[in-house]
C-alpha cells in the first residue's frame, strides 16, 4: 500500500517525505522524529473549497437551521500552515475557535463528476484546521475573509493519506483536544452533505482539478483557544494535526 | 501574452473587493441595515477568484445554461509586484507591479449574505488582459473603466470607489499577506451590463488597456 506523504522545510527547501518507522522517512532513507522537523501542508492547495454548516449539530451550535445546499466559501494560498506551527490570535479577539475537519485533495479533475465516481477522483485525505475569528464576522459573503482566510490561520496535514489507505470517508471518527482535554467528538458519517455528493456538486458547476482541496466542515463542539494552547485535530486513521496558538506581534 | 501565463495556481489567489463603489452601496440604501445584512460592511468585502476561473483574451465565456445573460463586473487589477504585510496606505502603491485590466464575469444574482461561488467561480469567468507598469503617482483608483458590447459602449464609469487602491491594499493587509503575483481586484462596475451568447465584450480601461472577449452558449 503507497505511503502517508508529507512535505517539511530541509535545509531551507520545501521537500517532499514519507512515513517511516517511528518517523519521517527523509529522501535520503534517514528516519527522523516527527517533532524534529519543520512541517509544511502535505499538498499545496490549488483552489480550497471550504464548507460550512455540515455536521447538523454544528449547524444549531451556531443557531442555523441545516442548510438545503452546501454553504461554500473559498480560501486564500496565505492562509496554510503545516503540522506543529503557530497560528496567530489577534489580541483584539474574544472568540476564537478552531475547526477540525476532514480534508479531500482531489487527485483526478473532471467536470460533471458523478457522486458514484467521485472518490476515484480523490487523490487522498488529510486533516484541517480551519480556525475561525468570531469577532470579524460580518454579513456580506459570510463567513468573510477576515475570519477565515487570516495569514497562518489554517493548518493542514500531517500526512496525505493515499485514498486506497481510507475505506470509507464518511466512517470516520473526528477528535480534537485543547491542551490534552477532549473538547470535541463527531463522526463523518453525520455530515450532512457527504465526500461524494460534494465532489458532485461542486464539479457540476466548475471543473475540479487535481490539488484542489476540499474541507469538509466541523462538528459539534466549539471552543474558545487563547496564546500557548496546544490544539490537536485528529481524524482517526487519516492523521492527528497539532497547531499551537500564539499570540500576534 | 495575458498577465495569465505568469500565474501559478495555489502560489497565486485572485482577491476581489465587492460592494466598493459607492454607487452599489447607494442603491442597496437602508436594506444595509436590514436583515440578513443587519449593518453596512466595516471591513473589506471581498471575494475570490479561483484558479479556474482564470482566462485570457480571445477566450471565450460561456453563459450557464438557465442563464439568459452573463453579468460584466469589468475592472482594474492591482498586480502584487512584492510582498505586502500590513502596508501603510501612504506605501501600499509601492508593493504594486502594475495594472491588468480585468473582467469579473458572474451570473447575475441579488443577495450578497454568503459567498456567490455557482455564480462568480464558473471556468472562463475572470479573463486577464497584459501587464501595464503603474506609470508613477497614477492612482489606479481615478481611471475610467468602459465597457463596450458588439462595439458599442454600454457603461462607462470613473471614480468612486468606497476604498481607493492604496487604502484597500492597507486595509486588506491588516490580516492576510499579500504575495508578489497576487492580484486585487479593485471593484466592479457599480451597474455591470450584461451580454448574451453571441456578443463580444470589450472592457477598456484608461491608460492600461483594453481585452475583448467573446460570450458563447
Amino acid at each position: 500500500m503507497t505511503a502517508r506523504q508529507g512535505r517539511i522545510l530541509l535545509a531551507g527547501i520545501p521537500t517532499p517525505v514519507t512515513e517511516g518507522e517511528g518517523g519521517v522517512r527523509l529522501p535520503d532513507g534517514r528516519v527522523v522524529a516527527e517533532g524534529e522537523v519543520h512541517w509544511l501542508p502535505p499538498v499545496v492547495p490549488r483552489t480550497t473549497f471550504a464548507i460550512g454548516l455540515n455536521y447538523a449539530d454544528h449547524a444549531k451550535e451556531l443557531d442555523f437551521r441545516p442548510p438545503d445546499e452546501p454553504l461554500v466559501f473559498l480560501k486564500g494560498a496565505n492562509t496554510f500552515i503545516g503540522h506543529r506551527q503557530r497560528t496567530p490570535r489577534p489580541a483584539d479577539v474574544t472568540f476564537m475557535h478552531y475547526e477540525s475537519e476532514l480534508a479531500v485533495v482531489i487527485g483526478t479533475g473532471g467536470r460533471g463528476i458523478s457522486r458514484e465516481r467521485a472518490l476515484d477522483h480523490v487523490a487522498g485525505y488529510t486533516v484541517a484546521n480551519d480556525y475561525a475569528f468570531r469577532d470579524y464576522l460580518e454579513n456580506y459573503y459570510r463567513p468573510n475573509l477576515r475570519v477565515k482566510s487570516r495569514d497562518r490561520s489554517t493548518p493542514l496535514g500531517p500526512w496525505l493519506v493515499p485514498r486506497e489507505r481510507v475505506a470509507d470517508p464518511q466512517a470516520l471518527e473526528i477528535v480534537t483536544t485543547v491542551n490534552g482535554t477532549e473538547t470535541q467528538r463527531g463522526r463523518t458519517s453525520e455530515m450532512i452533505f457527504g465526500v461524494a455528493w460534494l465532489i458532485e456538486f461542486l464539479s457540476g458547476f466548475l471543473t475540479l482539478s487535481s490539488g484542489d482541496v476540499i474541507l469538509t466542515g466541523t462538528p459539534h463542539g466549539l471552543a474558545n483557544v487563547k496564546p500557548d494552547d496546544e490544539v490537536v485535530s485528529e481524524v482517526v486513521g487519516v492523521g492527528r494535526l497539532i497547531n499551537y496558538v500564539e499570540k500576534e506581534a | 501574452m495575458g498577465l495569465i501565463d505568469s500565474m501559478v495556481p495555489g502560489r497565486h489567489t485572485v482577491y476581489a473587493a465587492a460592494l466598493n463603489r459607492s454607487a452599489t452601496l447607494a442603491a442597496l440604501g437602508d436594506a444595509l441595515r436590514q436583515p440578513p445584512y443587519q449593518a453596512p460592511p466595516r471591513a473589506p468585502v471581498l471575494h475570490l477568484k479561483p484558479a479556474n476561473t482564470w482566462s485570457r483574451p480571445g477566450a471565450p465565456v460561456r453563459c450557464p445554461p438557465g442563464a439568459e445573460a452573463v453579468a460584466l463586473g469589468g475592472g482594474i487589477g492591482l498586480v502584487v509586484g512584492r510582498r505586502a504585510t500590513r502596508v501603510a496606505e501612504s506605501a501600499a502603491l509601492d508593493h504594486l507591479a502594475g495594472l491588468v485590466v480585468v473582467n469579473d464575469v458572474h451570473v447575475p444574482y441579488s443577495s450578497h449574505f454568503r459567498p456567490a461561488i455557482a455564480q462568480r467561480c464558473r471556468d472562463g469567468f475572470c479573463p486577464f488582459g497584459s501587464l501595464a507598469s503603474l506609470v508613477s503617482g497614477t492612482d489606479p483608483d481615478r481611471l475610467a473603466v468602459t465597457v463596450e458590447i458588439d462595439g458599442r459602449t454600454v457603461a462607462r464609469e470613473g471614480p468612486g470607489y468606497v476604498r481607493s487602491a492604496a487604502r484597500l491594499l492597507a486595509d486588506l493587509t491588516t490580516f492576510l499577506t499579500l504575495a508578489e503575483g497576487d492580484v486585487v481586484l479593485l471593484g466592479e462596475l457599480a451597474d455591470p451590463p450584461l451580454a448574451r451568447p453571441g456578443q463580444s465584450v470589450r472592457v477598456i480601461v484608461d491608460d492600461v488597456g483594453d481585452l475583448v472577449n467573446p460570450i458563447v452558449a
